[in-house]
């Protein structure tokens, strides 16, 4: 078929903004997963479901800045309701993200069919952010994904060593005067407000994978954090073009599409990634294996 | 060479000669006391060993200093400030344990961290504090390995790496959790050299110890814990077997 | 025959009630998110068996798809184990690639696969009363009944059989290691219990939902009681409550069955979360206010003997510097006296505290209780 594709201007809006959407994934999800919480975006992108479909019904549009802002506002309480379940009672982290994540999620499901009861025909795509469509962007979403992204990575780029700080020794970070609970809550933001901007594209339910793979997968190619975020953001943007055009091609849902194309670049790197790969791992004699790239 | 080279911002002054003071101090944890109306003084520029027993509240004692735990009851002035103002005279030393090592960054990266402090928001470490960071990595003998990832140390390694980022920060007060846990004969070597020199520098060293043997050749001072404060004072006249066995109960004497 | 609503509700109870079991010991063991995983890759499981075995129907396919979700629970431990990634990022990769791959086979009609991607989020209760067991022409009832049934009992007979072992092992792994329990053996035979119990609430609930009937009633359970059968019991009860209120308000309001159950699991988590007896918020507030007050006592008696005789007694225990000292509001402190005084802990001699015989006592005994160490002779 050619090259032809990258021709239509359609097909590339779609593509840069699924770019932009992969590599915000990839940037916040390497501090998601430094800091072990990459199970935490899963719970946090099932949270937002109820808050999309919430949004909707109490103001009748389909407007997406609204949507996406009901999105954050729920999320945002799912990620709290996590910390207030471990910290206030006995319920470990596991058992309140599953819990936080199915009982959101559950909440949104019977939303949207409350939803899909409105006479109106508004309602008829909001499950397009179950599994993501991403073909259903237009100009000025990608506008507003762009716009998002230039903040995100700005405010990054900015708060590096502090953020950098806070992945690696928060108690140290919280020695040295740094407010460490702010930062916290402005990175968990952030992370919210990357995982809005892929709903439209990826959809709530594989949502996590475009936090978790980029960054794992970032990982195995290097020991530092500043290229381990380009990579990762890199990683992110090429799944998110691989797996729009694939959508495209074979008539799917985007979201497990770009979900299995960030898979696979995980998969290729924890076997082949110079040194950390675990198909050399298998070669070298015992005793002389290595973790992790040498300086 | 002189220990610190360079001093980038004003000394503190120790009020009455004391380096830190605390009064009453209760803090809980779950509703439950881990420190119990401890009063204690810490005078400037002494190397102090803090020794009790598991739970005693050693580690506690340093958050309450850094000003990371909410006292219930008491009072606590470092340098004649509250701690959340005299943070930039402190250096402090968390256990090793308490960090991923398969963290994302090399030795260098680590200890540049020190230099955070004194840089303020958005600036970035620049060549001085990369020769900062270089020097302190000296101190500790790691200057070689400053490039290496940080999961391909050795446990002593990695407390030099903890104990080269705390000189990085040009610090007055140097609180160190355990700093002689679990390391090689090496590290012990490195880590005494540095309270050494802080010491010549005039710095005030307060180390949270386990290893009795050990109280009376590397710090002047003790402090013996156990939820209170049992006794504080010079080593000569405060480490007795009477004090200790107040703090441990009689199991101590058969340590000494 | 029963109406079909009847065998709509029964099949949710039974896996609400079937689901609940293993998920107690998901729970205790901080495996709770290895069933979500186990769920979503159970897709992929069923895709790939049903290129198999071509019928949706054969028991085969329960076997085959909870295989795979077994293996899942395998390959994520053995990611962890390769210290490449941790373990929560081990869970995030692995379980949504094996799920968008179901979901691609799914949505591509591999084989000819009849589902719909709204049924593999949301089940398809709705169509329990079509699909019917029959025996020799005799209508035996749905086949989802016979089903979940059979893994209610299946589950049931587990736990009981191996009932200590599973304490033991749940509760310190190292002992029943040592008694030769085999610790091991009890983990894979929970991987696969629930395993097959998901695949077979995947009609039910679909594979997100399911994770509701399998965390949601245990932690309610956990804050309602402290003992593992009764923990069980209840979280059955919660399971079955679950389904039949979620079956009820679907009904009534015409909402999406499975939503509805996990909503209901909810709400009945945060009623417990809120107000059960000794683990809920509203108790936990009542035991601090009176622990704080108890403690202030105790604060009071050890400061008064820190600084009794020596020479800042007047400063330290006089009642104008108390609440100063101990960072007490003077109301607080007032009323703390007033206790410490009824308790005949201390006396006032006219701005001076000092301690009773009482008093000192129990000042003794509490710093003896909290680190074993004595009181200091003077």
């Amino acid at each position: 078929m050619g090259f032809a594709f990258w021709l239509d201007p359609t097909f590339r809006l779609v593509a840069v903004g699924s770019a932009l959407i992969g590599a915000v994934g990839g940037v916040l999800g390497t501090f998601a997963l430094l800091r072990r919480q990459s199970l935490l975006g899963d719970a946090m992108s099932h949270a937002a479901l109820p808050g999309i479909v919430l949004a909707f019904l109490l103001v009748g549009s389909r407007d997406l800045p609204l949507l996406l802002a009901g999105a954050s506002l729920s999320a945002w309480l799912g990620a709290l309701l996590v910390v207030l379940i471990t910290h206030r009672s006995r319920i470990r982290p596991d058992a309140a993200l599953g819990l936080i994540l199915s009982v959101f999620f559950g909440f949104g499901i019977v939303l949207l069919t409350v939803a899909q009861r409105q006479p109106t025909a508004a309602q008829a795509g909001l499950e397009r952010f179950l599994f993501g469509q991403a073909a259903m962007m237009l100009q000025r979403d990608v506008e507003g994904i762009a716009l998002a992204t230039v903040l995100i990575l700005v405010v990054v780029l900015l708060l590096w060593k502090e953020f950098k700080a806070l992945a690696f020794d928060p108690a140290f970070a919280a020695a040295i005067g740094l407010p460490v609970m702010a930062l916290d809550v402005l990175l968990t933001t952030l992370i919210v407000l990357a995982i809005a901007l892929g709903l439209q594209a990826v959809g709530v339910v594989l949502m996590s994978a475009v936090l978790v793979a980029p960054a794992a997968a970032a990982r195995q190619w290097t020991h530092r954090l500043e290229r381990m975020v380009i990579l990762a953001g890199g990683f992110g943007a090429l799944s998110g073009v691989l797996g729009t055009l694939l959508s495209g091609w074979i008539g799917l849902p985007t979201g497990p599409m770009i979900a299995l194309c960030a898979s696979g670049i995980a998969l290729f790197s924890l076997l082949f990634a110079p040194r950390r790969g675990l198909v050399w791992a298998v070669q070298l004699p015992r005793g002389k294996r290595d973790a992790g790239p040498s300086g | 060479m002189p220990f610190f080279p360079s001093v980038l911002h004003e000394p503190p002054t120790p009020v009455d000669g004391l380096a830190i003071e605390v009064a009453d101090l209760t803090v809980m944890y779950d509703e439950r006391p881990v420190l119990w109306d401890v009063d204690w003084q810490v005078p400037a520029g002494v190397r102090m060993a803090v020794v009790g027993p598991n739970g005693a509240g050693k580690t506690t004692l340093l958050r309450s200093i850094l000003g990371l735990v909410r006292p219930v009851t008491g009072s606590i002035t470092v340098f004649g400030r509250p701690p959340a103002e005299a943070r930039r005279w402190i250096a402090y030393v968390p256990q090793r344990t308490a960090v991923d090592w398969d963290f994302p960054a090399t030795v260098l990266d680590v200890v540049m961290m020190g230099r955070y402090g004194h840089l303020g928001w958005v600036r970035r470490p620049g060549a001085q504090d990369r020769e900062r960071a270089m020097e302190a990595l000296a101190q500790v003998g790691m200057a070689d390995l400053a490039h290496r990832q940080i999961g391909q140390l050795s446990a002593g390694q990695q407390q030099r790496v903890f104990v080269a980022r705390a000189l990085a920060q040009d610090a007055w007060l140097y609180l160190m959790d355990e700093p002689f846990a679990g390391v090689d004969a090496i590290t012990e070597q490195a880590i005494v050299e540095v309270l050494r020199g802080l010491k010549a520098a005039g710095r005030t060293v307060i180390v949270v110890h386990h290893d009795l043997q050990t109280v009376p050749l590397y710090f002047e001072w003790v402090t013996l814990l156990n939820v209170r404060c049992v006794a504080c004072g010079p080593v000569a006249t405060t480490f007795t077997a009477d004090s200790l066995r107040q703090t441990y109960g009689e199991r101590a004497i058969v340590a000494l | 025959m029963l109406a079909p609503q009847v065998e709509i509700m029964l099949v949710a109870a039974l896996a609400g009630a079937a689901c609940a079991l293993p998920g107690v010991f998901l729970f205790l063991r901080r495996m709770a998110l290895v069933g979500d995983a186990i769920s979503h890759a159970i897709l992929f499981g069923i895709v790939v068996t049903f290129l198999i075995v071509r019928d949706l129907r054969s028991p085969w396919l329960l076997i085959g798809a909870a295989g795979t979700g077994v293996l899942t629970a395998v390959a994520v431990e053995a990611l962890r184990r390769t210290g490449r990634v941790k373990e929560d990022a081990a869970l995030g990769l692995v379980f949504p690639a094996l799920f968008s791959l179901g979901v691609v086979g799914i949505a591509r009609g591999v084989g000819n696969i009849h589902l719909d991607l709204d049924a593999v989020l949301l089940g398809e209760l709705a169509f329990v009363p079509f699909d019917r067991l029959t025996w020799r022409g005799w209508d035996l009832g749905p086949r989802g009944v016979w089903v979940m049934g059979g893994l209610l009992l299946l589950n049931l007979t587990m736990i009981l059989a191996f009932y200590k072992e599973w304490t033991l092992s749940t509760f310190d792994p190292d002992l029943a290691e040592i008694l030769g329990f085999r610790p091991a053996v009890l983990h894979d035979l929970l991987m696969g219990m629930t395993a097959l119990t998901v695949v077979a609430a995947f009609d039910v609930a679909g594979v997100v939902l399911v994770v509701a009937m399998l965390v949601v009633p245990p932690a309610t359970a956990a804050l309602l009681t402290d003992h593992l059968a009764r923990m069980l019991g209840l979280s059955v009860l919660l399971g079955l409550a679950s389904a039949l209120g979620g079956y009820g308000l679907a009904y009534a309001l015409d909402l999406s069955i499975a939503g509805s159950m996990a909503t209901v699991g909810g709400i009945l988590f945060a009623l417990a979360f809120l107000g059960a007896p000794g683990h809920g918020l509203i108790a936990q507030a009542r035991q601090a206010a009176r622990q704080r007050r108890h403690l202030a006592q105790q604060m009071l008696v050890i400061h008064l003997l820190s600084h009794e005789g020596t020479e800042a007694e007047h400063e330290e225990n006089c009642l104008r510097t108390l609440p100063l000292h101990l960072r007490w509001d003077p109301a607080f402190a007032a009323r703390v006296i007033e206790q410490a005084e009824q308790m005949g802990w201390v006396v006032r001699e006219g701005e001076l505290l000092r301690l009773t015989e009482a008093g000192r006592q129990a000042a003794c005994e509490i710093i003896g209780s909290n680190g074993g160490m004595m009181p200091l002779s003077r």
